[in-house]
């Protein structure tokens, strides 16, 4: 589904943060990608979102080379990016509202977009009816991530990119967020590219691993998502390795 | 703004009044009473009238420079390139006290409405630009980056986001403005004109020394400046309820 040849990515006058860089993922497969801060996890999220455009190299999604935001693809981001003075209700819509701001242009759009409001459905199924004429401030973090993951869903996306989107929630909510992203993403067929600063994130959502930096390497994770995986010896010893990985590298 | 707050004020305001003006005990500062009784009378001797003027100059000049100046600032503010042009000359502009600018004003567009209404707009214009433009270009970057990933592009980012995001902007900079553009207007009733409160006050305290008739006039003035500042706060709590919700 994503095909990523020689990328070669940074900002004017700077180290490029990404260089000559290869990469494939199946549809249908749970990516997290893993790395210390500034190894460019974000920028290969934002590259693959479209919001970035690479230096040098290609990255295609579904066969086509990627120019700008792709309307399949969700993101959703640290902050969530919920709009403070819209509702939830508002915000979940937010999606749909910029299409029918533009019609069927096939640029924002796609040609085929049958306006149907599936917030309502998305909004029911994660629990937010009752919070729904509540505004963003007035919510807590794990509904604001709930929005944001409604928002995003109402646009039936088939790529589902988040960057760090459970970091900044308490242990329970995360593990409860991180389980129902899984089973979204097994039930509506999605692909999922996560990034993540934590290991023990990286192992619970990933069915592959990225361990991004300055040599990219690609640990398998098969029994992700599988009850009590997170208590099992096969996650221990991911987690000790992945460890050992990452500080080697910063040291 | 609570209504016993203001009570209390006006009570507090009186009492001052009524004290300085026993200590002064001239003709020039009457006592809020005498005040009160020549307020009412004149209010069917044509103040209504001269308050209704000055209401309608006022209000047009802060609506002309909100539907001129905010999308100025908006679009200033969600450009660097436009920001980079723009800015150093608001900045210049900007202190340059507009008041002087009523010779060339009244010169260029007549003694009519027009002249005094754009003067108002100018004061209030330059207040506007700078407070949008900086509520544009200081949102979060995640806010703009979800939406874009939406599918949004530049005129999707100014319905979705700068608009709604510079309405709080907006009315701050009228509320900021409103004394101001009172003042002002006061200054330019003074010329080429018999109707408004500035030339009521005028006409009242420097030709005829009517003072009660004068303090009346400050009084209608005075509540025109109150009137809209609750406008503001009314249009602030039905377009931004988000703010009022916690």
């Amino acid at each position: 589904m994503i095909n990523i040849h020689s990328l070669t990515f940074g900002y004017p006058h700077t180290t490029p943060i990404l260089q000559d860089f290869n990469w494939q993922v199946e549809r249908g497969e749970t990516w997290a990608i893993l790395g210390s801060s500034g190894c460019g996890k974000t920028t290969l999220l934002y590259l693959l979102a479209g919001l970035r455009l690479p230096t040098k190299g290609v990255i295609e999604i579904d066969g086509e080379r990627l120019a700008r935001p792709r309307p399949r693809s969700g993101l959703i981001l640290q902050d969530y990016g919920l709009l403070p003075w819209a509702t939830v209700r508002e915000n979940a819509r937010l999606g749909l509202q910029v299409r029918e701001f533009y019609g069927e242009d096939g640029r924002h759009t796609p040609k085929n977009f049958q306006p149907e409001n599936n917030s309502e459905y998305w909004l029911n199924k994660l629990g937010l009816n009752e919070v729904a004429e509540k505004y963003p401030a007035q919510i807590s973090g794990g509904q604001r991530q709930r929005t944001a993951i409604a928002r995003t869903l109402a646009l039936s996306p088939d790529l589902l990119l988040m960057d760090e989107p459970f970091s900044s929630l308490d242990a329970i909510t995360r593990e409860d967020l991180q389980n129902l992203t899984l089973s979204l993403c097994k039930e509506q067929k999605l692909t999922l590219v996560i990034v993540t600063h934590a290991i023990e994130e990286a192992i619970a959502l990933g069915s592959k691993i990225l361990l991004l930096d300055s040599s990219p390497r690609i640990f398998e994770n098969p029994h992700a998502g599988e009850v009590n995986h997170r208590n099992s010896q096969e996650y221990r010893e991911l987690c000790d390795l992945l460890w050992k990985e990452m500080r080697h590298e910063t040291a | 703004m609570k209504r016993r707050d203001i009570l209390y004020s006006i009570v507090g305001l009186v009492i001052v009044w009524q004290i300085t003006a026993m200590l002064v005990n001239r003709p020039i500062l009457p006592a809020p009473l005498s005040v009160f009784i020549v307020f009412i009378q004149e209010l069917g001797n044509g103040l209504v009238t001269h308050f209704l003027f000055s209401l309608w100059r006022v209000s047009a000049g802060m609506l002309l420079s909100v539907l001129v100046a905010a999308p100025v600032g908006l679009a200033i503010g969600g450009s660097k390139q436009l920001d980079r042009i723009f800015s150093p000359i608001i900045y210049l502009l900007y202190p340059i006290p507009k008041v002087v600018f009523v010779p060339v004003v009244l010169l260029f567009l007549g003694i009519g409405d027009v002249a005094k209404i754009t003067l108002i707009f100018l004061i209030l214009f330059f207040q506007i630009v700078v407070l949008v433009r900086d509520q544009a270009a200081g949102l979060p970057p995640q806010l703009i980056q979800s939406l874009q990933s939406l599918g949004a592009g530049r005129r999707a980012l100014f319905r979705f986001i700068y608009l709604p995001a510079s309405l709080p902007a907006i009315l701050t900079a009228l509320r900021q403005s409103i004394g101001t553009a009172v003042a002002v207007l006061y200054i330019t009733e003074l010329f080429a004109t018999k109707y408004g409160l500035g030339y009521y006050i005028y006409y009242n305290g420097s030709t005829l020394f009517n003072y009660p008739a004068m303090y009346a006039g400050v009084i209608a003035m005075s509540l025109l400046g109150l009137g809209m500042y609750y406008a503001v706060d009314w249009a602030e709590r039905r377009l931004c309820k988000w703010k009022f919700s916690s």
